[in-house]
């Protein structure tokens, strides 16, 4: 199954690190979530890594089978 | 050439000692440590990464400095995890013929490693955990190597 994994203040928000979801395109997966988690992920700030790459844009994106999308909110590392 | 690494320990003594002793050719040796500031209230801190993007993302940052400047040595050790007041959280250390360029080498990494690495950090006071938002100085420092 493919995972969100949640970076930063979006685990607290989120209530876990790691969520299993169904394979699907990626609008499709975030409208079944919680309406205010979904609306932080969509958040202008946040940027998202699809296994390990940054994508600039998840429309078309379809989650399949062992994928990770994390979601990371601004680093404030160092 | 470049030695980086992230560790949940960092003992900045013996790594500095041992870069030295790496790099004895090198005519100027510049170390950065980064630590945990005492006071403010502040209990601990936690440095959360990502696995599949932190540690390429400082070794991608290492090459960069590397093509940057003629260094004889790079080292990054950048600690994850609960920290503590006074505890170090990050070394830099770089080794070049020539000092400027050790000193222009380990300051471009750093700026970096403080706006662009892939870390998250959160602070422990009396009330509680907060999630550290980044400061715009970070990223105007950035703007110095454009």
């Amino acid at each position: 199954m493919p995972r969100l994994v949640f970076l930063g203040k979006l685990e607290d928000i989120a209530g876990t690190a790691e969520l299993t979801v169904a394979p699907g395109p990626v609008e499709q997966i975030l409208a079944t979530l919680d309406r205010a988690l979904a609306i932080e992920l969509l958040g202008e700030k946040v940027r998202m890594a699809l296994n390990g790459s940054l994508i600039t844009d998840m429309g078309g994106v379809t989650l399949r089978e062992g994928d990770e999308l994390a979601f990371l909110p601004p680093v404030s590392g160092g | 050439m470049a030695d980086v690494r992230l560790e949940t320990a960092l003992d900045p003594v013996a790594e500095i000692a041992a870069f030295n002793a790496r790099y004895a050719t090198s005519g100027g040796i510049v170390t950065f440590l980064g630590q945990v500031r005492e006071g403010g209230g502040v209990e601990a801190l936690e440095l959360k990464h990502y696995g599949p993007m932190t540690l390429p993302g400082m070794t991608d940052l290492a090459r960069i400095t590397q093509l940057r400047w003629p260094l004889d040595g790079l080292l990054i050790v950048h600690r994850h995890g609960v920290m503590h007041p006074g505890d170090p959280i990050v070394l830099v250390a770089a080794a070049a013929r020539h000092r400027r360029d050790a000193f222009a080498a380990a300051d471009f990494a750093m700026d970096h490693l403080k706006s662009e690495s892939w870390f998250w950090k959160r602070e422990k006071t009396a009330t509680g955990w907060r999630w550290i938002e980044p400061r715009p100085e970070d990223h105007e420092d950035l703007e110095r190597w454009r």
